[in-house]
């Protein structure tokens, strides 16, 4: 009971730390003192507080977007377990619903996009979806091989097994984990797929699509992205750093130490390497398709 | 008994019910209505039926009349797998009618519309008979005449050359269909002794080979890659009610035939099921990556259906080789999601298909990219297509997902499995099927967004919401695709005993709802709808937001935007096109800009069928350029022809004289 308390109010309340400390990572590379690491939270308080600005172009849809994305990102986040402590819901077969609920939350961002009628927002939609293509089933080949592994079809079991397995099936779980990351940089858009500070750029995808958005909407589409970068993240976490001490809230720790640190391994990427040409990022995403797939492969000896 | 005989009456109902019309003044409604009428009475009956087998006193609904027609007998049942198929032969067909009284008015079309009604009707009740038939030549009787009912309705509009090349190509089609379906039940005779198809032999020599037959057969009507090559044309060239019918409906009478022969035939080879689990992979892959690169909406439906074939196929392929190595959780899950994926699919295409009606109903148009910006003046048409559109790209609260989540189940399952060879690799399929799913969501969103998101692009007129009489099927259609996203633990144990009847009856270790708990499903949609609706309604009481600022889109500071300048639905898809050219082939058309100030500048861009338009069609030209040769035989001499015949007649007979006896 504890542990999904303490879950509930993790995923709701630390994600937008997650960006406060990329953000943090990225100044102090670039020798700057940069925001402060609770900036997300004032943006968000001050979003709720503005007044809205809607194209006469758009229908109901666009303010459907940013609720439906929301509300799926955090129903996903109830389906995960975070470190060692299982998810507050979990039941066979919730790794599908998992990934088909960002599935309905790619839907009606892009729609809320097109929405608009502008064409930055069209070409931000055209990259969201064409990446979906292969990054989808890299997740589930990874899925494929957490269930090998494991013998189960629930996330938290899944996630858990790697734990118990992680010397015997080390090959197939590091060449996963390699392409989970990719999955992660893309779901969350950081670079080098997407750049989350350019606004004006012909070059981004997600931050093109939320182009019209402002004041409230704007909020939930902005806390929305960092609850989804603390869901997806903490599958990564699970798959790459399986540890258990045994003490719950030991564990606690060690989660939020764990993504605390994923954070600055992004911001340090960030901040070290470029976006990558818009053309290239298919090549980015076949090769963690080809990451999963092999590390699925490896397990069929 | 009565079930047996309500749905027959049904049928009759629905056969005739176009014929009335005919009495009528040629501009009288009173002629559709009365068919209308018809069809709602047929489908009351036969509903009635259907119930009263499934739920009622299990007596045999059996009924075999000696028949005067060489070989065969009128034989014809129900059981559990012909209930189901009938439940959506008796919804769809006669919201398509009701659609039809608004959409293909006989004032608007005194010339084809009755004809339409009583092909329509045909159609209906023939697909009825073919459900319901146990007699391999009963069958085929039945399946030539829903052929040929589909053939007139979709050429109503034959004054158009492109319908009547697209209703050509089809009754080609149909018929290589059934030359492999006839030598199929011939094999079929010979080697079992009769036609029936109530039950089969344990052990059967030639099974194999009657499976490939059935495969590629009943593979035609169904839409299986390559021998899908009629389906788009004469889905996009058919009135709008009638595609719905053809692709919610008729496609699936090919899977029904397919289920039916495998049902009969013993468990086969383990070939059996790689087969069709491929066949259904490449045909879900291709269909939906064709549907992408269309410009025509009923064409992008139309590929859309066939990826959904595809769908269903893979989980028939999983379910054989369940039945092959023994393990009925792969039946319960696979044959269980495929049968739940056709029910939904029976669903939610029409409901696309009538929504496209509308569409074309108010903008002339079936080209994409020529609309846009229409759910400001069809609100009700958005949300429905939109609800259409959600449910076919498999995504959850609705049935799309509830039916594919058990196939992924399925296939996750397989993971799980001590069979060598085929088992554990088999898994791999639930992969194939997310890139169907993140294909299918690329598609809709281009679909929906180009249509009715943004600015108008045409200046014609701003279009609007369609008559009542098409919106409440629409209505009826989206609402039954919610309650069975939301409801899916209601229809589990129908599957489940549909799925183990189909297997024999073997002894299942865990019910359907164990093995995927959909209640869960259910939960999980609720909670997603509520969570969504809370947030709007947040956003509508935060103090300063009730009321949003209306400004036109901020194009990144450019004052003057046009319609023309937003996303269209070719460039939003051309990244995906060209990531997957090598199989799609678009043909693009353009040409250079002359000088420093260009004037005109045309654009064309395409993706032709891969099997008709870039093999078939130069084919059947090649062909067409050397027959000439053989005009010598065409003199217009009546007496010559007459010879020739009798003269093949007699090399026939002489073949069979000599070769033919052993």
């Amino acid at each position: 009971m504890i542990d999904t308390v303490v879950h509930v109010v993790l995923l709701l309340v630390f994600s937008p730390l997650l960006l406060g400390v990329i953000n943090k990572t990225k100044a102090w590379f670039a020798g700057r003192k940069g925001a402060p690491f609770l900036q997300l939270y004032f943006d968000l308080f001050k979003l709720m507080r503005k007044g809205l600005v809607q194209s006469t172009s758009t229908t109901w849809i666009f303010r459907a977007g940013p609720a439906v994305t929301l509300a799926v990102t955090v129903l996903a986040g109830l389906l995960v377990p975070f470190g060692q402590s299982p998810a507050p819901l979990s039941f066979t077969g919730d790794m599908i619903l998992f990934a088909y609920l960002f599935a309905l939350g790619r839907f009606f961002t892009t729609s809320a996009a097109l929405d608009t009628g502008s064409a930055f927002e069209g070409m931000g939609t055209a990259r969201e979806i064409t990446f979906a293509v292969l990054s989808e089933p890299a997740l589930f080949f990874a899925f494929l091989v957490l269930a090998k592994l494991s013998g189960t079809l629930s996330l938290t079991t899944m996630l858990h097994a790697t734990s118990g397995n992680f010397l015997t099936a080390a090959p197939s779980i590091v060449l996963m984990s390699l392409g989970l990351f990719i999955v992660l940089l893309t779901e969350s858009c950081r670079i080098p797929v997407d750049d989350p500070t350019t606004h004006l750029e012909l070059t981004m995808i997600h931050e093109a699509m939320v182009l019209d958005h402002s004041g409230p909407l704007l909020g939930l589409i902005e806390y929305a992205a960092s609850v989804k970068l603390l869901v997806v993240g903490s599958i990564l976490m699970n798959v790459a750093a399986p540890f258990s001490t045994g003490i719950s809230w030991v564990d606690w720790i060690v989660f939020i130490v764990g993504m605390l640190g994923l954070s600055v391994v992004i911001g340090t990427l960030e901040s070290t390497m470029a976006r990558l040409q818009m053309k290239r990022v298919p090549s980015l995403l076949v090769a963690a398709l080809l990451l999963c797939g092999s590390s699925f492969l490896l397990l069929l000896r | 008994m009565p079930s047996l005989w309500l749905v027959l009456s049904a049928m009759v109902f629905f056969a005739i019910s176009g014929a009335p019309a005919f009495l009528f003044p040629k501009r009288s409604a009173w002629g559709q209505r009365t068919a209308f009428l018809l069809m709602v009475t047929g489908s009351v009956l036969g509903s009635v039926g259907v119930l009263w087998d499934v739920v009622g006193p299990s007596g045999n609904s059996v009924l075999t009349v000696p028949w005067t027609l060489p070989w065969g007998r009128f034989a014809v049942a129900l059981d559990p797998l012909t209930d189901f198929f009938l439940a959506l032969i008796f919804l769809v067909p006669t919201l398509g009618a009701g659609y039809g009284l608004g959409y293909w008015k006989q004032v608007d079309h005194p010339d084809n519309g009755n004809r339409l009604g009583l092909s329509f009707g045909l159609l209906t009740g023939a697909m009825a008979l073919v459900a319901v038939s146990r007699d391999g030549i009963l069958f085929l009787l039945a399946w030539e005449i829903m052929a040929l009912a589909a053939f007139f309705a979709i050429t109503t509009d034959d004054d158009v050359p492109e319908v009547r090349q697209a209703g050509w190509v089809y009754l080609v089609a149909t018929h290589l269909g059934t030359l492999c379906l006839l030598a199929m039940f011939i094999l079929w005779s010979k080697t079992t002794g009769s036609f029936s198809l109530q039950t089969g032999p344990a052990v059967l020599d030639v099974s194999s080979a009657i499976f490939v037959l059935a495969l590629v057969g009943f593979g035609f009507k169904a839409g299986l890659m390559p021998l899908h090559f009629w389906l788009p044309g004469a889905h996009a060239n058919a009135p709008s009610h009638v595609s719905a019918v053809l692709s919610g409906v008729m496609l699936k009478m090919g899977i029904y035939g397919i289920l039916r022969m495998t049902a009969v035939l013993p468990a086969g080879a383990e070939w059996w099921g790689i087969a069709v689990l491929s066949a259904g992979a490449i045909t879900g892959v291709l269909g939906i990556l064709f549907a992408l690169g269309q410009q025509d909406l009923k064409r992008l439906l139309a590929y859309s259906s066939i990826e959904n074939i595809g769908i269903s196929l893979m989980g028939i392929g999983l379910a054989l080789l369940g039945r092959y190595h023994g393990r009925v959780d792969w039946i319960l899950l696979g044959l269980g999601g495929a049968l739940f994926h056709i029910w939904n699919h029976g669903l939610f295409k029409p409901l696309l298909f009538f929504g496209a009606g509308a569409l074309i109903h108010t903008t002339k148009t079936r080209v994409i990219d020529q609309m846009g910006g229409l759910g400001k003046s069809m609100p009700r048409t958005l949300v429905l297509f939109g609800l259409g559109a959600v449910a076919i790209s498999g995504l959850p609260p609705l049935n799309g997902f509830a039916g594919e989540w058990y196939l992924y189940l399925g296939f996750f399952h397989t993971l799980q499995s001590k069979v060598q060879g085929s088992g554990v690799a088999l898994a791999v399929a639930a992969s194939g099927l997310a890139l169907i799913g993140a294909l299918a969501v690329a598609c809709f969103v281009k679909l929906t967004g180009a249509i009715f998101l943004g600015e108008r692009r045409k200046s014609s007129e701003p279009g609007h919401d369609p008559a009542k009489a098409m919106l409440v099927p629409m209505m009826g259609l989206a609402g039954l695709c919610l309650v069975l996203g939301l409801g899916s633990p209601l229809v589990a144990p129908a599957l489940q005993a549909l799925a183990l009847w189909w297997a024999g009856n073997p002894v299942a270790p865990q019910p359907l709802t164990s093995l995927a708990p959909s209640t869960w499903i259910s939960w999980m949609g609720g909670a997603m709808l509520l969570l969504a609706g809370g947030l709007v309604l947040l956003i509508r009481i935060l103090p300063r937001s009730k009321e949003a600022r209306k400004v036109p889109t901020w194009d990144c500071g450019y004052a003057r935007p046009t319609a023309r300048m937003q996303y269209s639905a070719s460039s939003l898809t051309d990244s995906l096109v060209q990531l997957f050219g090598f199989v799609l082939r678009p043909r693009v058309e353009q040409k250079t800009i002359p000088g420093r100030f260009p004037r005109r500048w045309s654009f064309r861009f395409q993706v032709p069928d891969l099997v008709l338009d870039r093999c078939l069609m130069p084919l059947s030209r090649l062909i067409g350029r050397h027959l000439p040769a053989i005009r010598i035989f065409q003199q217009g001499q009546t007496h010559v022809y007459v010879l020739s015949i009798l003269l093949v007649t007699i090399l026939f007979f002489s073949f069979a004289g000599f070769w033919g006896r052993p």
